[in-house]
């Protein structure tokens, strides 16, 4: 655990410590637009397991897809810990909210009343999934349902984004320690994604980018150079333009991950990807080393204003610019 | 008279919502909702038909890896592609692994608390649950101390906290529950080791597939897992030997765990093999080809369908004969909501006019769920294990045969027994007792077929997509976890123009249809004893023996028509 956190380690006699602490902190986990992906890789977490997360370290009162109660009953176990533990509580968020009337109702409430007063009486509210933190693919083009992130859609409560789809149980259980560690949440990046999980790119701890750095590429699915594990990029990798920690923490309790099961990394944990990131077996432009590089300066930076100096310092603004800001150009000028 | 409503629905996937009339202790009638919509095959438009997996898949995070399954299948039946033998066996290994592991956590963590009283198992004496365990299973953990641990660690959490975290306000001592506490506490402690065992042993999708859940590794025609046993990088012999050593660990645990827990369970349960009856017709399309032809033929899991409880003939499948209604779903029709379409002329357009939220009741005399009602020839018709297994025991399969014969044996029940919830419950058993089984068959071939010198997992010849025709379609079927699913992908001019899905759950959990008829919840849920309203437990009972995802089984089928824009650059 603390490996994953990138913390000293020092630190594991005090995360012992609170993982054995008698009182064990209320969260509700809520369930809105999404597949439950995100509760059954939560189910998939190691360090701690998921019985060990509910038995010793948190109280989960709420989460549909797990609680025994039902109905009216279980409206009473979120009922007792939103009124009865009122700014005490961590709420956890799965799925997008759609803003279009009865897209998503729960014991007759809208999604959205319902992420109001659970996260706005919430000490700390978690989004999990790329969904719930950028609006994930019920978002994509052309977004029936006029979903949301919940920062967005609960404007100022304060929101940890561990993107993903599905997110990494690995990331949510190290959030979560971290939190009943040292009482206040990780530090984040602009997009409010935690640094100990998001703060590299893919593509800088890949454990193919000497492949890459030598010019050596897949070229076609089953060739000799896919079975020997050369780089994907030409097969559409995205790991070049992905802030997430899969080539280290890896996933399933470290036995692999897209890239080592030789598919290309599609960037799930990077805002809007289903519409920035595809056709995703096409060739990403512009990664240093491939393409023209002055897209910086002919695109508005547009909405990746927040994560442009991120983004930059690796040198392929111009990647992210083009595919998340409005269409300015034709898309003939995208493909590689 | 009593009208109730659940919701929210829990222990399943998703958002449901059932409504439930109660005269004199007994549902006289019901409704089955689901309340959520996201729209996936509109979002599906216009984008390449080799993505088109990657976003099919994220339907469901529960039934993961089933949708990508039978969307690549769409795509290759459209295109013509046939997938080399080590894609075949991969394939069925990643969605066997799903029937074994997904069916033991419904039976645990989604279902057990229906029939298991977690405050029982307090009062339960540790060393006579030791002397029951050892009496029905050679596993392991079966010692006084190791019971008395798992209970003390119960009384703890318990007590400290003054409650139960999960396990909080359900319906504890409801007086359905009739388990000895002893074997209450046998079920606890197999609850908590299932949580483990559900992780370890879904490792097999990571290894061939890179992660779980949604898998990452299918390809138009094949997969992206290279095989050579002598690379770092490919599906070599460290990782097959770790396949082995998950899918034994796998069937032991279904053996000595699931299958003694589930006939003990259900020994004090059999009256309600008088339960949850449902529509009465059974449709499996069949899966599991033993051939890359994909010859319907070949199928490991028999295609067919049963109707009236009839299990004297099996009746041959027709997959023009799906037809889908939105009589009393969200949706409108051009030609009028009476009318029903197949899938492949799909054509919906959602419009919400339930009640406005915070709502009391639905009004179910009109449109009252986001589910369509898929009718096979007009019929309901249930999928699912239990429809599995009725066509495989009427069609004559061997395996399938004599596991039903000797688990009703076990049980003393007649085959008519099968027609109920309890029926439902012990279906999920049997079947994955024998896919346990089967996919170390299949791990088996694949490695005969590695070594002999076969290394293709991918044919490339419709990649590219200057190969395809302008204008074609394509059907794919799965059988998943929760039964019978198809996808039905159009490619014009190298884009996707319409995409529609049927899932498991929509054939279960559909509304009534343009008839009234109503859909297999609605149905099995009439004649369910109800002790106390206002602690409905029975009612899930039944839903849960069905294992509903209404993730899986809401979905808007878009209307035909000229793809206009293609969808590229974000919004």
């Amino acid at each position: 655990m603390a490996a994953a956190l990138a913390l000293p380690a020092s630190h594991a006699p005090a995360i012992a410590a609170a993982l054995g602490s008698a009182k064990r902190p209320r969260v509700v986990w809520l369930e809105f637009s999404g597949c439950t992906g995100c509760t059954e890789s939560m189910l998939r977490s190691e360090n701690p397991g998921f019985a060990e997360i509910v038995l010793s370290l948190i109280s989960l009162d709420y989460h549909e897809t797990l609680m025994a109660p039902a109905g009216e009953a279980a409206e009473r176990s979120l009922r007792e810990v939103v009124e009865g533990e009122r700014g005490r509580y961590i709420a956890v968020v799965e799925g997008a909210i759609p803003t279009g009337e009865g897209y998503c109702t729960i014991g007759g409430r809208s999604a959205l009343d319902i992420a109001r007063e659970v996260c706005g009486n919430a000490a700390a509210t978690i989004a999990v999934g790329a969904c719930a933190t950028y609006g994930g693919w019920p978002r994509a083009h052309p977004d029936p349902t006029g979903a949301l992130g919940l920062a967005e859609a609960v404007p100022g409560i304060g929101v940890v984004n561990l993107p993903g789809c599905p997110v990494n149980g690995a990331n949510v259980a190290a959030t979560l320690v971290h939190y009943l560690t040292f009482g206040r949440l990780p530090a984040t990046d602009q997009l409010g994604r935690p640094l100990f999980a998001y703060g590299q790119l893919i593509h800088d701890s890949c454990e193919r980018r000497a492949h890459y750095d030598a010019g050596e590429f897949v070229e076609v699915w089953g060739d000799e150079a896919h079975r020997k594990g050369w780089c994907l990029y030409k097969l559409g990798c995205k790991g070049p333009t992905t802030f997430h920690n899969c080539p280290v923490v890896r996933w399933n309790g470290g036995t692999s991950w897209p890239v080592g099961a030789g598919h290309g990394c599609i960037g799930c944990s990077e805002p809007q990807f289903w519409d920035a990131n595809s056709p995703f077996y096409d060739r990403l432009p512009d990664v240093p080393g491939f393409g023209i590089q002055t897209r910086a300066e002919q695109v508005g930076l547009g909405l990746v204003i927040a994560t442009g100096a991120a983004f930059a310092v690796h040198g392929v603004a111009a990647t992210v610019a083009e595919r998340v800001a409005p269409i300015q150009h034709g898309d003939e000028e995208h493909k590689p | 008279m009593t009208r109730i409503a659940i919701d929210p629905l829990t222990r399943i996937e998703g958002h449901l919502r059932i409504e439930a009339q109660v005269e004199g202790g007994t549902v006289t009638n019901a409704w089955s909702s689901s309340t959520m919509f996201r729209g996936m095959e509109l979002v599906m438009r216009g984008r390449d038909p080799r993505d088109a997996w990657l976003f099919a898949q994220r339907i469901c995070g529960v039934c993961t890896t089933v949708h990508a399954l039978a969307s690549i299948r769409s795509a290759e039946d459209a295109l013509g592609v046939q997938i080399p033998e080590n894609a075949r066996l991969m394939r069925n290994i990643i969605a066997g692994i799903q029937w074994v592991q997904d069916h033991v956590v419904h039976f645990y963590h989604l279902h057990a608390l229906d029939w298991v009283d977690v405050t029982g198992a307090l009062r339960a004496d540790p060393a006579a649950t030791a002397r029951i365990a050892a009496s029905i299973s050679p596993w392991p953990k079966s010692s006084r101390d190791y019971f008395k641990g798992v209970q003390d660690r119960l009384r703890k959490l318990a007590q400290s906290d003054a409650d139960l975290g999960l396990f909080k306000n359900g319906y504890w001592g409801h007086p359905a529950y009739r388990l000895p506490p002893e074997v209450d506490l046998l079920a606890v402690a197999h609850y908590l080791e299932a949580l483990e065992w559900q992780r370890d042993v879904i490792k097999v999708q990571a290894l061939l597939g890179a992660k779980n859940p949604h898998p990452q590794t299918y390809l138009l025609g094949g997969m992206s897992l290279p095989v050579d046993p002598t690379s770092q990088a490919a599906l070599n012999d460290a990782r097959l030997a770790e396949q082995l050593r998950l899918l034994q660990f796998a069937k032991t645990f279904v053996d000595q765990v699931y299958i003694p827990d589930l006939l003990a369970i259900g020994a004090a349960y059999k009256d309600w093999a008088h339960y949850g009856a449902g529509s009465g017709n059974y449709l499996c399309y069949g899966d599991f080809p033993s051939s890359v032809s994909g010859d319907t033929q070949t199928f490991w899991v028999p295609r067919g369908i049963i109707e009236g409880r009839d299990l004297t003939r099996v009746l041959p499948f027709d997959e023009g004969r799906i037809g889908e209604f939105v009589t009393h779903s969200w949706y409108t029709y051009e030609s009028g909501d009476a009318a029903h379409k197949h899938p492949r002329e799909g054509e919906t357009t959602p419009r919400y006019t339930g009640p406005k939220p915070p709502y009391a009741m639905l009004e179910t005399d009109g449109k009252y769920s986001w589910v369509k009602a898929p009718r096979y020839d007009g019929k309901p018709m249930e999928v699912g294990p239990l429809a599995r297994l009725l066509v495989a025991y009427a069609s004559g399969h061997a395996q399938v045969r004599s596991a039903v014969d000797s688990t009703l044996a076990a049980l003393g029940l007649p085959p008519s027994a099968l027609f109920s919830t309890l029926g439902r419950v012990v279906a999920r058993g049997i079947e994955t007792q024998l896919m346990a089984d089967q996919v170390l068959r299949w791990h088996d071939e694949l490695v005969a077929n590695i070594a002999r010198g076969d290394l293709r997992a991918h044919d490339g010849s419709r990649w590219d997509p200057a190969s395809w025709p302008a204008d074609c379609e394509g059907w794919g079927p799965h059988e998943g976890p929760r039964g019978s699913l198809g996808h039905w992908m159009r490619i014009k001019d190298g884009a996707v123009a319409n995409y529609q899905c049927v899932v498991p759950s929509t054939w279960n959990a559909s509304p009534r249809d343009a008839a009234g008829t109503p859909g297999p919840y609605e149905a099995a849920l009439i004649g369910t004893p109800v002790a106390d309203p206002a602690r409905p437990l029975e009612i899930l009972r039944t839903i849960h023996s069905f294992d509903p995802c209404m993730a899986c089984a809401v979905h808007v089928t878009g209307r035909e028509r000229e793809l206009v824009v293609r969808v590229e650059t974000a919004r």
